[in-house]
């Protein structure tokens, strides 16, 4: 019975996550984004109190339920796991292995070294939801938007407006190839051995493991009833169960409750703890697969992006070249993250602001300071006004709730003038499209020869009233580079 | 004197080849309707005996082509050549395609559907090809020319321009060459109908018009062919700017016009000015060439679909006294109703519209004063609705910045018709209809080429025969779609 509940909170955590990453409509994220706020890491980083307090409260009470419900990538493995059970030879393959505390505490000692230090391309690494959260993105979007666009199709041919299309593309192509990595180790280890991840690299883990050991309800082996089959230790995915000695790794325990079902004695039960039990400190042999899967991190493959294919049209039409982002002294990030600092020190690169914009403006970084944090370009869309999409959503509070009356005051960078490529000098046409989709009203179109009404009228941006959108970049005739681009400013300014 | 053709004047048919130039202007304005429209009359007492009521209708309620006689299509008479014009003209500027790759571009004139469908078109009596070498991408009268080869040329009369638009073409060789051209596209060594093309356009059409034309000897030369032989018919069509127009007529006497082609149709006979106060009513158009006794090409009968493509209201409206005709066959039958009418263009793109053309026109059934003024009432009505006047031609394209203008508009013409473009947030459909624009709109253009890319360098306008101020409409339908997006409507 526990392990049914446990498996259908799982469900519903671990569906409700997955479709705030690929909904493409923003309602999943509008009633299930609180979700994302529960995670533990992101909630540190948002130094979210009230959340993080009630973690620990649930960590104590029950043990690390958060690690078998709340967390995705936690979910994902047992899910993983299961189908490696498959058939009767399979269903009680594990066995027990002693713990490897000075792996777990490094990883944790390293979290806190790069919390502290502001690297958050390593507190993105180690974080399990954004490691999932990348998974979703990068993985699973593409294929929901595919089938999505199968649906719009369809929908297309019968004269509804049910579904729409929607671009489907890879941002990054580093953090494509990590979540791709990601998924790969992960589920050989999942298939294989099932909460190795947990157990050994999860800081998150380690950090509910400790609190969990002193949880009041834990599953208690009672040796009166107990035969010493093994069962329960062939069936735990913790590999925590030394049925040997009766002993249970609380600190490794993921609170499933399948030894409890699995025990034909009855001997195993989820109680009261009435007895602290000992830590067996053993130190073996390092899991090979942990080596593979750290140096997999650290390989950049370069795959080759996908195109985002355009859409075809009768008639004589101009070829239009794809944009090309201009190199940014200062990378640009959404408003609402207060700077790059502030971004770099909260976000665990989930990439759910990523999966939400719907203007295809942010995408993981590559700057190996902010390696798969968000950034803002927009070759593809501009930051529009109506927006806050990502500041919603951003369970980390690195991106922090504006509103769209906030939104429209916050300088993120400012946009520059690049002569070469402005269309009335090169082409000798009347443009002012930067100007006429200004929504700050901070470009005026003035004559290129000072005095002279008649010569070709060029944009001058008023920096002071500029936030930075990117409308006039992103709807620049000037292709691929446009002639006029934002550069980001540090740290954000109200005007 | 072939199949399908209302002997009504067999004198004159006779005369079909005959290219002396006569003394065929001195028609006087009652003689000219009479011999024009006789064979009108005469089709509509034909036609009792192939209405509806001999013809069933298939299961599905559509007319199949089987129903539709090959021998009723109604016929004018060219008063100068006896030449039996069909009222039905095949306009070649709207070819269907098929596509030879995923390029935005990779596509071609699809020859096999074009020789199906001017067969069906010569089939049932329609003899009247109109292209030009600009038209299709400039493939019209290439595809034109091989789906005609395959008939026997007097079964057909060949239409097409000198569309020397491009600055380029204005030199005297350029605009031989490009007539030089026509004949060898079309496969023919005479052009029955020779038009200048769109006299009247441009931001200083008179300019234009005297480049093109005059400066370099076209005209001149173009009588001398007509002369020769060559060219039977010389003539012009007309968009734009009036005082061109009226000069063209002043000269009648010189040029001897045989034709002139103008846009006609219930909507423009009263409002052409309500669309855009450059254009002209073509009451007063077609009013001047009766007067002269010259017969009159009609284009654009069906605004390019816009006449079909109306709003439900308007749908309901005719419904009611038509239920078993289609929207379309009132413009159509309006165009053929006037009897100084040669011929009735129409660029048929699918089987479909060819034989609901067909229909309309296998014969004739003229309408009557009662229905003319419902037709008039109409279109009172019809320009209610802020529909911009575009007709797809795409003169305009290609955008040198990439914008799919014609799209653009029909979609934005599409959610006016459909009700789709809210005025305020309070209206009923806000929600349904709010999304159907924006959906429709990304479906309808890429997002590259939306009317938010328009930099109003405005070298489209000059091209567009409607006068449309493109950009000026494209903002206006940008600043409508940023309002949607930010619920600011």
């Amino acid at each position: 019975m526990l392990r049914k509940i446990r498996i259908a909170l799982a469900l519903v955590f671990f569906i409700s996550i997955t479709m705030l990453f690929l909904d493409i409509t923003g309602c999943t994220r509008a009633w299930l984004g609180w979700m994302a706020k529960i995670q533990f890491l992101p909630a540190v980083m948002a130094l979210n109190a009230v959340v993080l307090a009630a973690l620990v409260a649930i960590t104590l009470l029950f043990g690390r339920v958060y690690c078998s419900v709340i967390c995705p990538l936690g979910v994902m493995q047992d899910i993983i796991a299961r189908m490696g059970r498959r058939g009767k030879k399979n269903r009680n393959r594990y066995s027990y292995s002693p713990s490897l505390p000075w792996i777990r505490y490094a990883m944790l000692g390293l979290l806190i070294v790069a919390i502290a230090a502001g690297i958050g391309s390593i507190v993105a690494l180690l974080d399990p939801y954004g490691a999932y959260g990348r998974i979703a993105q990068n993985l699973l979007a593409p294929i929901y938007g595919w089938f999505n666009n199968l649906l719009a199709k369809l929908a297309e041919s019968r004269d509804s407006y049910l579904f729409y299309r929607t671009d489907v593309w890879i941002r990054n192509s580093v953090t494509f190839t990590i979540a791709a990595v990601t998924l790969v180790a992960i589920a050989i280890l999942a298939w294989r051995n099932g909460r190795t991840y947990c157990n050994t690299i999860c800081p998150v883990g380690t950090v509910l493991g400790a609190l969990s050991r002193f949880s009041w309800l834990k599953p208690v082996i009672d040796t009166s009833k107990c035969t010493g089959c093994g069962l329960c230790a062939r069936r735990c995915k913790a590999a925590c169960i030394n049925a040997k000695e009766h002993r249970i790794d609380y600190t490794r325990c993921v609170t499933c409750f399948d030894c409890i079902d699995n025990c034909h004695q009855g001997a195993i039960s989820y109680r009261p703890r009435r007895k602290e039990e000992k830590q067996e400190p053993d130190v073996s042999a390092t899991d090979t697969s942990r080596r593979s899967f750290l140096t997999g991190i650290g390989v950049i493959a370069a795959t080759a992006a996908l195109n985002a294919k355009s859409v075809k049209v009768d008639g004589g039409l101009a070829v239009i070249l794809d944009k090309k982002a201009p190199r940014r002294v200062t990378p640009i990030v959404p408003p609402g993250a207060q700077g790059l600092r502030h971004l770099a020190e909260h976000c665990t690169g989930c990439q759910l602001c990523v999966a939400a914009c719907p203007n295809g403006v942010l995408r993981p970084s590559t700057r190996l300071e902010s390696l798969m944090q968000p950034e803002s370009s927009y070759e593809r869309g501009y930051c529009r006004p109506e927006c806050t999409a990502c500041s919603d959503v951003c369970p980390a509070g690195a991106i922090l709730p504006i509103t769209r009356a906030e939104k429209s005051s916050i300088q993120i960078g400012h946009a520059v003038w690049v002569m070469e490529n402005c269309v009335p000098l090169a082409d000798g046409v009347e443009c002012g499209n930067c100007a006429r989709h200004c929504p700050a009203g901070a470009i005026t179109m003035v004559p290129s020869e000072p005095g002279n009404d008649s010569s070709p009228k060029i944009p001058a941006v008023n920096e002071e009233r500029c936030i930075g959108c990117g409308a006039c970049e992103n709807l620049c005739p000037a292709r691929p580079f446009s002639a006029i681009y934002v550069e980001g400013h540090e740290r954000h300014r109200t005007i | 004197m072939w199949r399908g053709m209302n002997d009504t004047e067999p004198s004159d048919t006779e005369n079909m080849k005959a290219m002396k130039p006569k003394n065929d202007n001195n028609i006087d304005r009652r003689s000219f309707l009479k011999r024009m429209g006789a064979g009108a009359a005469i089709a509509t007492a034909a036609m009792t005996g192939c209405d509806t009521k001999n013809v069933t209708p298939s299961a599905d309620g559509s007319l199949a082509q089987s129903d539709i006689p090959n021998d009723k299509m109604t016929y004018r008479t060219n008063p100068k050549t006896g030449d039996k014009v069909s009222i039905l003209g095949y306009g070649c500027m709207r070819w269907p395609t098929k596509k030879t790759g995923d390029g935005e571009n990779d596509e071609v004139i699809d020859q096999d559907e074009v020789n199906r469908l001017v067969d069906t078109a010569i089939e049932h009596g329609v003899n009247y090809f109109d292209t030009s070498p600009a038209y299709c991408k400039g493939e019209s009268e290439h595809a034109t020319g091989i789906a005609l080869s395959r008939h026997p040329r007097d079964k057909y009369f060949i239409a097409t321009k000198l569309s020397n638009f491009a600055p380029e073409t204005w030199s005297r060789k350029a605009s031989i060459d490009m007539y030089h051209n026509s004949l060898r596209e079309l496969r023919t060594d005479y052009i029955d109908y020779m038009l200048l093309h769109a006299i009247g356009m441009g931001d200083d059409a008179m300019d234009a018009f005297n480049k093109r034309y005059i400066d370099n000897g076209i005209l001149d030369f173009l009588v001398a062919e007509r002369e020769a032989g060559r060219i039977r018919n010389l003539g012009f069509s007309y968009h734009g700017d009036i005082r061109v127009f009226d000069l063209m007529l002043s000269q009648h006497d010189k040029y001897k016009w045989d034709f002139v082609q103008i846009q006609l149709n219930y909507l423009d006979w009263r409002h052409a000015k309500a669309v855009n106060p450059r254009n002209t009513d073509a009451e007063y158009l077609y009013g001047e060439l009766v007067k002269r006794g010259i017969p009159a090409v009609i284009m654009e009968p069906l605004l390019g679909g816009r006449l079909s493509k109306v709003h439900d209201h308007i749908v309901a409206r005719l419904k009611q006294r038509e239920p078993t005709r289609s929207v379309a066959s009132w413009a159509f039958r309006y165009a053929g109703t006037h009897p100084g009418v040669l011929t009735v263009l129409s660029g048929m793109t699918y089987m479909e519209h060819l034989l609901d053309n067909l229909r309309s026109f296998c014969p004739l059934k003229p309408l009557t004063e009662e229905e003319m003024s419902f037709l008039y009432e109409t279109a009172d009505l019809m320009i209610q609705y802020p529909t911009v006047p575009c007709n797809d031609c795409k003169y305009c394209m290609p955008c040198p910045y990439g914008i799919d203008i014609p799209a653009i508009l029909t979609h934005y013409n599409k959610c006016v018709n459909q009700g789709n473009v809210p005025e305020s947030r309070q209206a009923d459909n806000y929600r349904e209809a709010r999304r159907a624009f924006l959906v429709g709109y990304d479906r309808s253009v890429p997002r590259l080429r939306q009317a938010d890319h328009c930099i109003g360098c405005n070298q489209c306008a000059p091209h567009c025969p409607q006068s449309i101020e493109i950009p000026r409409v494209l903002h206006r339908i940008n600043d409508f779609v940023e309002k949607l997006k930010q619920g600011t409507v």
